[in-house]
């Protein structure tokens, strides 16, 4: 299968990067080159295999569900790219 | 005593125990000798003040019990490092100053090491050359405008140069293999869930590890033995009793079987590194190893399987990246528009690239086809490696199929690029331990490495196996400080 300009332009709305259209053509080549690298796992048949979705075979860890943090406000607001000491800024959401 | 940069760091501890040595004066060395050595572009940030005078306070009141007293370390700049800005090697975090420190390098501090400063490599961890980093290619110490490999190629580069005594890198497809293979150099990718991936910069979560990058086995097993460590704070690291690998290092690896995978001898593989493999065995046959041919039927399928789960991860794990919180923002008309503009400016082609596969293989109406499919035949490739260990102790094969290539050789090409991981990555999406030892060098004197995988959390065993090796091999890598200034 190729991968059109259409389908570029698709996932990079999805992937929410802006491209124009020169990029998009580059991109093209290129995933279609990688996509037919890709398509080699189709001489597998893989019906019968069960999806490998850990690898480090452990059940995930409880813990005690207690308030550990200390006041760390300031550390979380300090690489806001927007000055203001009080919140993280972005352009208006709501007209 | 020889000249302090050269030295290893089993050398560095025992002279600062014997009170031989100051940690500061060997910190300004290494910090003299990066003055001079600006050309290789190792560093992204340096902290040589902050050095200093911590060498300088660890001078004042030494604790000689420590793994790593007063030695001066830099690291691969996709460590959170609290107070010293962390780039990943992107635009998007070029002023991102985390108020955190990642627990393996928290581990090397409680152990009496001093920060030298941050290393160049690719972009998030995505190449295998370091040139697709924002700030710009480093130089392979080996020889001028040669690559250093990747994505720890700062890492590689500056401990082959002698600008850190050891380093740490990570290692999701071959990042820290092959840049120690292209540089002469040892380097260890731990088991998964062995190395906390807690404040390392995230690629693919599945495969990322933090490993050792050293000049030689012990130090790898010095080196491996302070950053290994149990961490709640990382949902995937395991709990399991850690060896002293230093102390348990040994040469004996009388009677191990070592299997040679016959798959593992790819078309179109120079000689070189067919003979260097073959080499590689007789020595271990000397040692006294049984070694055993055996089959790992789907290390083809393995980069295309890679191709698949580690941009879908980053896709997701690099969502974070939208302008809003930290880092990089290009303001926009609208939260959409600011968000586009912040991550089409802020990331590098090859990020991008695998943003957009990993973005496509999630997609509605394709997961299936591709991101389920992989995931199977992951569980095939794990089985080749679990059939293969119930008949031998360890694997040896080449590290990579060439030698360091010429900067800008493989830059417009991403699947010839893609190839140079072709022996490390089954080694990631199995989970195991590997390590890539320098084996000997091509017809152009460049280095060329062997690896040698284990059995999931068998790092010793596969430390001893190069260290007997390593003793066999007796590599000298020569590097002739041609791009030094005064």
């Amino acid at each position: 299968m190729t991968i059109d300009l259409k389908t570029v332009k698709h996932i990079s709305k999805l992937a929410r990067i802006s491209i124009d259209d020169e990029k998009a053509n580059k991109l093209k080549g290129d995933l279609n080159n990688i996509f037919e690298f890709i398509e080699k796992l189709n001489e597998l048949n893989t019906d019968n295999v069960q999806a490998l979705t850990s690898i480090a075979e452990t059940t995930l860890r409880f813990r005690k569900d207690e308030i550990k943090s200390e006041n760390i406000r300031e550390k979380i607001l300090k690489n806001s790219p927007e000055e203001n000491k009080d919140f993280f800024v972005v352009p208006k959401v709501v007209e | 005593m020889s000249d302090i940069t050269s030295q290893s760091l089993f050398e560095l501890t025992s002279n600062i125990k014997e009170k031989k040595l100051s940690s500061e004066e060997i910190t300004k060395v290494f910090i003299d000798r990066a003055e001079k050595s600006k050309k290789l572009n190792v560093y992204v940030t340096d902290n040589f003040e902050k050095a200093i005078d911590q060498s300088k306070k660890f001078d004042s009141n030494p604790n000689f019990d420590l793994k790593l007293p007063g030695i001066p370390i830099a690291v691969k700049d996709l460590f959170c490092t609290n107070g010293v800005r962390t780039t990943a090697g992107s635009k998007i975090l070029n002023n991102f100053v985390p108020t955190y420190e990642s627990t393996v390098t928290q581990n090397l501090w409680s152990q009496g090491a001093i920060l030298l400063g941050k290393l160049n490599c690719d972009e998030f961890a995505m190449g295998s050359s370091n040139e697709t980093s924002f700030f710009g290619n480093v130089q392979n110490p080996v020889g001028e405008n040669l690559v250093p490999g990747g994505s720890s190629g700062g890492s590689s580069a500056a401990v082959a140069a002698n600008l850190t005594p050891v380093t740490i890198g990570t290692d999701t497809g071959g990042s820290i293999r092959q840049p120690a293979s292209f540089t002469g150099t040892v380097g260890l990718k731990p088991t998964y869930g062995s190395c906390s991936r807690y404040g390392v910069v995230a690629f693919a979560s599945s495969l990322d590890q933090a490993g050792p990058m050293t000049k030689n086995v012990r130090d790898c097993s010095m080196l491996l033995e302070v950053i290994s460590s149990f961490d709640q704070k990382d949902s995937t690291s395991i709990d399991y009793k850690r060896n002293c690998y230093s102390k348990e290092l040994s040469k004996d690896i009388k009677g191990k079987k070592i299997g040679i995978p016959k798959e593992y001898r790819v078309d179109n593989m120079p000689d070189e590194i067919e003979q260097l493999w073959k080499n590689g065995i007789s020595y271990a046959k000397d040692c006294g190893a049984e070694i055993i041919d055996i089959s790992l039927p789907h290390t083809n399928y393995a980069l295309p399987t890679y191709y698949i789960v580690a941009p879908a991860e980053a896709s997701s794990n690099l969502a974070r990246y939208d302008g809003v919180k930290y880092g990089f923002r290009s303001p926009g008309q609208n939260l959409i528009e600011m968000y586009e503009k912040t991550r089409s400016e802020g990331f590098g082609d090859e990020v991008k690239r695998r943003i957009m596969i990993g973005t496509y293989v999630l997609s509605s109406g394709y997961y299936d086809a591709y991101y389920l499919k992989a995931q199977k035949v992951r569980q095939l490739i794990k089985k080749d490696f679990d059939d293969a260990f119930s008949k031998v102790d360890a694997i040896l094969t080449p590290s990579t199929p060439s030698s360091a290539f010429k900067i800008g050789e493989k830059t417009n090409d991403p699947v010839s690029m893609y190839l140079n991981d072709i022996f490390t990555v089954p080694i990631n999406l199995a989970g195991l331990p590997g390590i890539s030892i320098p084996a000997g060098k091509d017809k152009n004197n460049y280095p060329l490495g062997l690896q040698v995988i284990g059995k999931p959390f068998d790092e010793q065993n596969i430390l001893n196996i190069s260290y007997a090796l390593e003793d066999k091999i007796n590599f000298k890598n020569d590097i002739s400080d041609w791009w030094v200034s005064e």
